[in-house]
């Protein structure tokens, strides 16, 4: 067993676990944030998608202890308590989720793709940008639409800040 | 229409938790001394079990016990069951073999259950079960459908010999071969309907807790109907009596028919947590999943239509083989009998049919519903017929479809459905004009001009849903009935919990549910909590699939507060001293119609619990609950029309366009309809371009990960065209039909068609990959 310390949603966090332990397991199980998901085994769905010192990470495609000293937001951190960042907004005002279960890796992946790409997407790009989350239920159709009016409102509050 | 009652796009009531990472999934869940299972699993397609040795396994890390099958027997846990009696055209019952949640003597399917292994973490779980020593003697397997029927094949089970369940039939068959014998034209065509792993993103888990104490099971689980699931387990496999199981399904991620059965794992699990004496949690992991989750479709389907000189049709002759897997799975009977043959007058008006069904065992996962269920396949074989035959006879694929449309109703088909009410020339006219069918032909010179080939293609589908009236399904063999319950409970300051047997895995009913209790009451959505998928909640119900909690769980609710509202006018009389029959429920508020007089909806309800002050005789209160059994099925309708644009170089199919134009009766949310549709859509693109199930002839599962199993992503797919053109259904009290399959059923075929349409002929199988595209183009040449 191993110590690992993370600095999670703000706030630093320590927990012991094996070698083996994908940094998705140690969030879910050691953390108790179970807003991360696994809905796969070879890192292609992208429910587990964290942001780890600032990028988008796939969180079952590396060890928790490869993660240990980092800083890491996830889902549940996104936004203030009782609050909805402007991307979780969006894919409620736009119905961009029906079962829930890919949603928070899709919310996290489409805040790195608009903190990258951010002004400048297109339906083409999102759909490219998404191509490592998968949904079964809203066929992306309104994940796309909700993306593109995040990242417009999202470019027009850096416009108004500028 | 209100802004927040029927019609009304409203946001859903369930998306912040699910935004938050608050959505409470069963893998979410921990309890005190939980432990962790993991299944040992037959790595052969079809073998014997000489020996299973635990010894070492018993003796590694972390490891509390290793289970099989003998002990499972011992204890006396039951057999799993097939719900749905068919039988055969000579009157035999279905041949159903024994389906053991653990296997003894014989394993049939890669993934079969063995052994579990209960450990302290899931990982030690997973080395134990790999020191898990199995002897096992190799047979023969067979995968495929026609070839285990043949002579010779490798028998499955020895209760069904040649590998057949039943050979079933519907229609008339004298009068269709004589249709067919006098028929101006005649269309012939083979259609395979491939093989699909449903794959809701959250995998199934469960959760098995035995109460020593109370002598008592609870079952965390992930499924579409806890109550069906707490029967099943009690009546046919001895788990627990019912009041000494409490099932709850909470947060469900998608199901599309795969969360509907009752698997071994929960069985076992609730068995292991006995035997142990520790709460035992299993999550599928995602191979898994395509290993254990029951498969949908696998039909193979030999079709002769007959048409006049006039091109009507005059009968349609449907033979069809389609695969149940290893083992009879929940409704697995159902589907490509009841749920299929059904439905093979589409929409058109043909006065004779018959269709010849032959179920057959094969060493792969079993075969049951999966979104669509028997229509999807039904629709599939109509509208690609069709299509061939507008080809052979040289007329539009419209014009053909126009011809023989069904027109008056209510219209009974030779198929035991009575169709209630459509306009199925509403929904093709909207779908042509909106896919702007009229400038296709400029749009294909446009890409031949640039190298591409460019086709089109339309389908018309019916399905049959909010199944059903349950005396009807009962005739017909099913098990069950499938009815709904609902529980309306107005707490004494107004506020309203609506308890019902409805199921919600992605489908909204959080927020569709409430949206017609604050219509029909004019109080806010945010003082209405509906309540679903826990057994010790609601009394009962039978769970959502097959559409059905529209026109069934809502017309249950609808009854429950027909109750409520009587109860609460007399209140409300009695308070103003008026007349019950004057009373009228506005905004809020009780009135007495054509005055001021008014007591708010909370007022009332306080008087009900207080009861100081109520009609004499009156019982204090107000809470009223209602079962509600449909008196047929509905029948949603559309037109769906995609245009495609093929590289012929790489074989690879681009949607320029896909339109949609469905008649889903009255809807309650389109924006969630529209969500419905979207979702539906998109699985029906990936069978038609994607995703295929592939075994080796040993009975390998080829494709068991995302790696190889392709599922419809992002940059696969378009945005789509919807439009509604809706003819409320007279069969319940809201008029729905129901929107949760119909993406999935139409939209294969128009696909297809419009494929086939680009390559110039029909010779084409699902999915349209890149590689057989550019075989089929060079076929052409």
């Amino acid at each position: 067993m191993t110590k690992v310390t993370l600095t999670v949603n703000g706030r630093t966090m320590s927990g012991e676990c094996e070698d083996r332990t994908l940094l998705v397991h140690f969030i879910r199980e050691k953390l108790g944030l179970t807003g991360t998901h696994v809905g796969c085994d070879t890192t292609q769905c992208g429910a587990c998608v964290i942001h780890m010192d600032g990028h988008s990470v796939k969180s079952c495609s590396i060890l928790a202890v490869q993660a240990s000293g980092s800083t890491i937001t996830t889902i549940e951190g996104l936004a203030g308590q009782g609050e909805l960042h402007p991307v979780q907004a969006a894919f409620k005002e736009h119905h961009g989720l029906q079962c829930g279960f890919c949603t928070p890796g899709m919310v996290m992946t489409a805040v790195d793709l608009i903190g990258r790409e951010g002004g400048k997407l297109t339906e083409e790009t999102v759909r490219a940008g998404l191509e490592g989350n998968i949904c079964r239920c809203t066929g992306y159709h309104n994940i796309v639409k909700a993306i593109l009016a995040a990242d417009a409102e999202m470019a027009g509050g850096r416009q108004a800040a500028e | 229409m209100g802004v927040e009652g029927i019609g009304a796009r409203v946001t859903r009531k369930e998306d912040k938790r699910f935004l938050t990472g608050k959505g409470r999934y069963t893998d979410d869940m921990t309890v005190p001394g939980m432990k962790y299972a993991y299944f040992v699993r037959s790595p052969y397609g079809h073998a014997k079990i000489r020996n299973i040795d635990a010894t070492a396994a018993k003796a590694m890390p972390g490891v509390i016990d290793v289970l099989d099958g003998k002990q499972l027997q011992a204890d006396g846990i039951g057999n799993l069951i097939c719900g749905w009696m068919i039988h055969s055209k000579d009157g035999t019952p279905m041949k159903m073999g024994a389906w053991r949640p653990l296997a003894v003597d014989t394993v049939r399917y890669v993934g079969d259950a063995i052994a579990i292994v209960v450990a302290d973490s899931s990982g030690e779980a997973r080395d134990a079960a790999e020191a898990v020593v199995i002897d096992y003697e190799q047979l023969p397997a067979v995968t495929e459908a026609v070839a285990a029927l043949a002579s010779g094949a490798p028998q499955i089970h020895p209760e069904a010999p040649g590998n057949l369940i039943f050979d079933w039939q519907i229609g008339e068959p004298d009068a269709v071969d004589k249709a067919i014998a006098s028929a101006a034209h005649v269309t012939e065509i083979e259609i395979h309907n491939n093989r699909l792993s449903p794959n809701p993103m959250e995998p199934r888990a469960t959760l098995g807790i035995y109460d020593t104490a109370e002598d008592h099971y609870t079952c965390y689980t992930t499924s579409q109907n806890p109550h069906v699931a707490r029967l099943v387990m009690s009546a046919f496999y001895n788990v627990a009596p019912e009041n000494k199981l409490r099932v709850i399904a909470p947060d469900v991620g998608g199901g599309f028919g795969s969360k509907i059965y009752i698997y071994p794992e929960e069985i076992i699990c609730l068995w292991a947590s006995k035997k142990t004496g520790v709460p035992v949690k299993w999550t599928s992991d995602r191979t898994e999943a395509f290993l254990t989750d029951a498969h949908g479709r696998d039909h193979v389907s030999k079709v002769k239509m007959a048409f006049d000189a006039n091109n009507r049709i005059t009968a349609l002759k449907v033979d069809t083989i389609a695969n149940l897997g290893a083992y009879m799975s929940l409704f697995s009977s159902a589907v490509p009998t009841y749920l299929y043959a059904t439905l093979l007058s589409g929409q058109y008006d043909i006065p004779a049919i018959h269709a010849n069904v032959r179920t057959v065992y094969t060493n792969t996962v079993p075969v049951d519903a999966y979104r669509g269920a028997g229509r999807p396949e039904a629709t599939y074989l109509l509208e690609r017929t069709m299509e061939a035959a507008a080809r052979e006879l040289g007329v539009s694929p419209a014009e053909l479809r126009k011809t023989n449309f069904i027109r008056s109703f209510p219209h009974q088909t030779p198929v035991i459905m009575n169709y209630d009410a459509g306009d199925y020339e509403a929904s093709l006219n909207a779908a042509m004009q909106a896919a702007d069918w009229a400038g296709f032909a400029a749009r294909r010179s446009q890409s031949e001009a640039r190298g591409k080939k460019r086709g089109i293609g339309m389908s018309c589908y019916i399905e049959a849903c909010g199944i059903a009236p349950s005396a009807a399904v009962g005739s017909l063999g099913a098990g069950v009935g499938l009815w709904e319950s609902a529980e309306v409970r107005v707490n004494a300051v107004g506020t309203i919990e609506v308890l019902t047997g409805s199921h919600s895995h992605g489908q909204g009913h959080e927020t569709t549910f409430a949206q017609l209790v604050a219509g029909r009451l004019g109080v806010p959505i945010e003082s209405i909590n509906i309540v679903h998928g826990d057994t010790d909640k609601v009394q009962m119900g039978m769970g959502t699939y097959g559409s059905r909690s529209g026109a069934v769980g809502m017309s249950a609710i609808v009854k429950a507060l027909d109750k409520v509202e009587a109860k609460a006018k007399k209140i409300a009389a009695h308070l103003m001293e008026a007349s019950e029959e004057d009373i009228v429920i506005e905004n809020g508020e009780l009135k007495v119609a054509g005055t001021d007089k008014a007591v708010p909806w909370f007022q009332v309800a306080l008087a009900s619990y207080t009861a100081h002050n109520l009609p004499s005789g009156m019982e204090p209160g107000l809470k009223e609950t209602a079962f509600y059994d449909p008196s047929n099925f509905t029948f949603p309708a559309g037109c769906y029309i995609a245009e495609v644009e093929i590289d012929p170089d790489t074989g690879e199919t681009d949607i320029v366009q896909f339109v949609a134009a469905d008649d889903f009766g009255n809807i309650i949310n389109p924006m969630i309809v529209e969500g419905q549709v979207h979702g539906g859509i998109a699985q029906g693109v990936g069978q038609a371009l994607l995703e295929n199930v592939q075994y080796d002839a040993n009975g390998q599962l080829l494709t068991a990960s995302y790696m190889d199993y392709a599922m419809p992503r992002a940059d696969d797919l378009p945005s789509f065209s919807l439009s509604h053109q809706n003819t409320p259904c007279p069969s319940n009290p809201l008029g729905i039909k129901g929107c949760g399959e119909a993406g999935a059923i139409g939209s294969p075929p128009a696909l297809i068609n419009a494929i086939t349409d680009a390559i110039g002929h029909d010779r084409l199988t699902m999915p349209a990959t890149p590689m057989k595209v550019w075989q089929a183009l060079h076929a052409a040449h």
